[in-house]
């Protein structure tokens, strides 16, 4: 086991690095940068000054030479300074992270919560009104996009009945305390939470509908076996590996954030702060955001790999 | 479903059905509790950087526009007053004095009421600073124009200096671009010029008061969501009549007009708010319940032409493409008719704005005979020249502007009628202002807009030596190509005359020629709409690049039913101070 983890740990490193060099290049092939932009909408910046900020942010050398120098600098343990903030990148980068794992850990609880139940509930009569239904709502889920979930939800819960704030992490000047965040959080994690509840429920309820043909589950019945026992103890166990594998793939996003329902709800995470510093050629910014989002793919990968010898124990890794 | 499973759904039910309305109450309160002290405006855009001077950007502009004042700026009249300066110095008064052959000397003195928010004097320190700063070229400084011209700073006393000034231009006085910063606060982060981009309090410490010398100041920054402005305790001018200005970002503009109908934000800046198309519709459906005006500005919205391409080179196609389209009504259909059509780059809101300069009204005869003369006949729905080669151009624009990219599908349907193929292709806008226009790849039009001052004088954009190349590394405005040694007199001209109704009669024939030989195609003025709570009084939208914010301290909140209150002349002095939050990071 620990060799296999730590192989799998070397194997990650050496994506990482690959990672790297991919983002930075493509960051550094698109076309203009943020003086030329500068250029573009202030007629009275003068050519003097453009060159003279390029050579200031390093933008007239090659993007090979800085990726190589921003290689040179991490391996020191410095991420550098983000120019689109103008602080430290962690120091850009942690509230937002906060900010983004907040939300995005609290809707995936809150759609395994009721997701996960339903599936089960209708893989126990496929085909039945309630399964038909179930398989509606979740397509609805799946399909529907994400800003007009969020604005609906606004146009509802804010401007017509006024319960809940439109936007925002906390009121300003308000206390900041548990129940203030609460509700700042409550339309954009129902966002989340609904958009991403539809495939939750369809994996759950395929994979519980595939293991009720297995031979154990009949030996099980035959044993006399109650039926909330076969599907708790047995059929639901087996069922989660394929659940498992989703959840762990999702591990990135949980910290990379969702641009679009951060945008909607003036949510200061990661899909934004990511989004701005590459379009921004904020490359210190971008590369430590980006990074650390694959970094959590590949620890999810590894974690599920571990999550599936301890669900089935015929998997064993040597 | 196992009794279990039942009982689970029946809690989940529950809580969700409890949770709403017992989270109501709060926010109604918190609304509620938003006094009339505190003013709330959403806009689109957060401010990169806090410090004055690195970095131009409107969201930063109008933020530190309370918090922070120039020496001079155009009033919401388009005149040119003191700010922080006493008087303005003139040739007349005496305050400004020619040098040499070209050159001039002015002097300023500083408001002798003047103070940074943590009670010290603003003095010639912050000027010798300010200028030291914007003339190191590893500052970062982003516009250094200014600081380029000015020779030497000469300090009288504390409060009194002299610039002397390489040129003696027709706007000698105006030193819109000199932000001063605090020379307290900031030499000592200046003693590493490569790393004062980094280390400015602007950025480090931005809630310190002594950053701030306006009458308010920056007490709190939630990075990418809000900004709490706090009374400066040492203003001494007007007295603002809100204790809190809190500004907003909220980037989705369906977001922003929510947050507006929630009571989220009280009102929407103009500067950075909602697209006008949006505006418009906001206002049918509610605006009885706002106060929404419409400011048109010096945002030129037009489309350069390549003169490099054979077809556009010749004058007759260029006038004739601005006869086919009919830009009033465009006006009408898309934009209610709120942006004016523009004639020239000169805005007629501009004091030496031409009114008699040709105005190409939709005609589309007189646009097929100058494509006929030009050597472009009709052949069945298109164009084609004595080759057989059809007239077809390509018009790029950004994206993901829809009124702009309605306007492109509109004028190619109006240039079509005329026999006029024209393609549309619509780029990011990173690509298409980072590598499109700035490197000239766009092979005919251009469809994009100017930011502008009043009486800018138009040289990087139309005089022959600002043409973008790889000679120059790409350095100049003036995209399309245009050569014209009368055009390069008039703008070398325009920059010295003094003498105003001779630069007005210079401004005149710049118009003349411009609209005659159309280098670009004139399209509109863009508006702004300011969606404004009707109890707040004394917003004036300027039309200009100095935002209404700077003359916060003319806002008030008075309900129609209320009695007008005096404006207090004084801040209060005792007035209780809060103490600054740290700002988050």
């Amino acid at each position: 086991m620990i060799r296999h983890v730590t192989s799998r740990g070397l194997q990650s490193l050496a994506v990482l690095a690959v990672m790297s060099f991919v983002v930075y290049g493509l960051m550094g092939l698109m076309p203009g940068d943020p003086i030329d932009l500068m250029i573009a909408s202030d007629p009275h910046l003068s050519a003097t000054d453009a060159l003279r900020l390029k050579a200031l942010y390093g933008l007239d050398r090659p993007w090979t030479e800085r990726y190589l120098a921003w290689l040179l600098q991490v391996l020191q343990g410095e991420l550098g300074y983000s120019r689109l903030y103008a602080r430290p990148v962690l120091d850009a980068l942690l509230p937002a992270l906060g900010n983004t794992a907040l939300l995005m850990l609290t809707a995936l609880a809150l759609a395994l919560t009721v997701a996960v139940p339903v599936g089960i509930v209708a893989s126990l009569r496929p085909g039945s009104v309630f399964d038909h239904a179930v398989n509606l709502v979740a397509f609805a889920s799946v399909s529907l996009p994400t800003f007009w979930l969020g604005l609906m939800l606004i146009v509802v819960f804010a401007v017509s009945l006024g319960w809940l704030p439109a936007s925002g992490i906390e009121d300003v000047g308000g206390d900041g305390g548990l129940a203030e965040r609460l509700r700042h959080m409550a339309l954009p994690v129902a966002t989340l939470a609904l958009a991403g509840m539809g495939q939750y429920v369809r994996h759950m309820r395929a994979a519980m509908i595939g293991e009720a043909h297995h031979d154990y589950v009949r030996t099980a019945r035959a044993k006399g076996c109650s039926p909330a026992r076969i599907v708790l103890r047995h059929q639901f166990r087996n069922a989660l590996i394929p659940v498992t594998t989703i959840l762990a793939l999702e591990l990135g996003g949980l910290f990379s954030g969702a641009l679009i329902t951060e945008t909607v709800f003036a949510w200061p995470g990661m899909g934004r702060l990511i989004f701005e510093a590459v379009m921004g050629n904020d490359f210190n910014l971008a590369l430590s955001g980006l990074l650390l989002a694959t970094a959590m793919t590949l620890l999810g990968s590894i974690l599920a790999d571990l999550a599936y010898a301890a669900l089935d124990r015929r998997v064993s890794y040597r | 479903m196992s009794p279990h499973l039942r009982s689970l759904f029946a809690a989940l039910v529950l809580c969700a059905g409890a949770a709403l309305p017992a989270t109501a109450q709060p926010e109604t309160r918190a609304i509620e509790a938003r006094t009339k002290d505190e003013l709330v405006i959403g806009i689109t855009q957060f401010p990169a950087t806090f410090h004055p001077n690195i970095e131009s950007m409107l969201a930063k502009t109008y933020v530190l526009d309370m918090a922070t004042r120039p020496f001079t700026a155009f009033d919401p009249h388009w005149k040119l007053v003191c700010m922080l300066c006493e008087k303005l110095p003139t040739l007349e008064n005496g305050l400004a004095t020619r040098e040499g052959e070209h050159g001039v000397a002015l002097t300023y003195t500083i408001r002798a009421d003047a103070k940074w928010a943590d009670g010290t004097p603003v003095t010639t320190e912050d000027v010798l600073f300010t200028v030291d700063a914007g003339r190191h070229p590893l500052s970062g400084v982003s516009n250094s124009e200014l600081y380029r011209r000015i020779l030497k700073v000469e300090v009288r006393d504390k409060k009194t200096f002299v610039l002397h000034m390489d040129r003696l231009t027709f706007d000698y006085n105006a030193i819109n671009d000199l932000r001063l910063v605090p020379a307290h606060i900031e030499r000592p982060r200046f003693e590493l010029p490569a790393e004062y981009r980094n280390r400015t309090a602007y950025d480090q410490d931005t809630t310190n008061p002594g950053l701030y010398n306006g009458p308010f100041r920056i007490a709190e920054v939630v990075q990418g969501s809000h900004i709490v402005l706090e009374r400066n305790p040492y203003w001494d001018g007007q007295a603002p009549a809100f204790k809190r200005v809190v500004v907003k970002t909220i980037e989705n503009t369906a977001a922003l007009e929510a947050n507006l109908l929630s009571g989220g934000v009280d009102m929407v800046a103009g500067e950075l708010g909602l697209p006008l198309d949006q505006s418009l519709a906001f206002e049918k459906r509610v605006g009885k319940d706002w106060n929404i005006i419409f400011k048109p500005g010096l945002v030129y919205e037009h489309i350069d032409l390549n003169l490099g391409s054979p077809i556009l080179a010749d004058k007759r196609v260029r006038q004739a493409l601005l006869f086919a389209i009919d830009r009033e009504a465009i006006n009408r259909q898309l934009f209610g008719g709120r942006q004016p059509v523009a004639r020239t780059s000169v805005n007629p809101l501009d004091g030496v704005h031409a009114d008699d300069v040709p105005t190409y009204r939709f005609d589309p005869a007189r646009a097929a005979q100058l494509l006929d003369e030009a050597g472009w006949k009709m052949s069945g729905s298109v164009r084609r020249n004595a080759e057989g080669a059809p007239l077809s151009l390509e018009l790029s624009t950004t994206a993901g502007s829809r009124s702009r990219e309605l306007v492109s599908q509109v004028l190619q349907a109006q240039w079509r009628k005329a026999g006029i193929e024209v393609r549309l292709r619509v780029e990011p806008p990173r690509v298409f202002f980072g590598d499109t226009v700035t490197r000239r790849k766009f092979p005919h039009m251009a469809l994009f807009a100017w930011y502008s001052a009043p009486e800018s004088v138009p040289r990087t954009t139309l005089h022959s030596t600002m043409i973008p190349s790889e000679a120059n590394n790409w350095s100049g405005q003036n995209y399309p190509g245009y050569v014209n040694p009368r055009m390069d007199q008039l703008i070398d001209a325009i920059e010295v005359e003094l003498d105003r109704p001779k630069r007005v009669a210079l401004w005149h024939e710049l118009q003349q020629l411009y609209a005659d030989e159309l280098p670009a195609l004139p399209l509109f003025f863009r508006s702004d709409a300011f969606i404004l709570p009707k109890a707040l009084k004394g917003v004036t939208p300027t039309g200009h690049q100095d935002p209404s914010t700077l003359w916060i301290e003319t806002w008030r909140w008075q309900p129609d039913s209320d009695p007008v209150p005096a404006p207090t002349e004084k801040s209060p002095s005792k007035e209780k101070k809060v103490p600054a939050k740290k700002g988050k990071p």
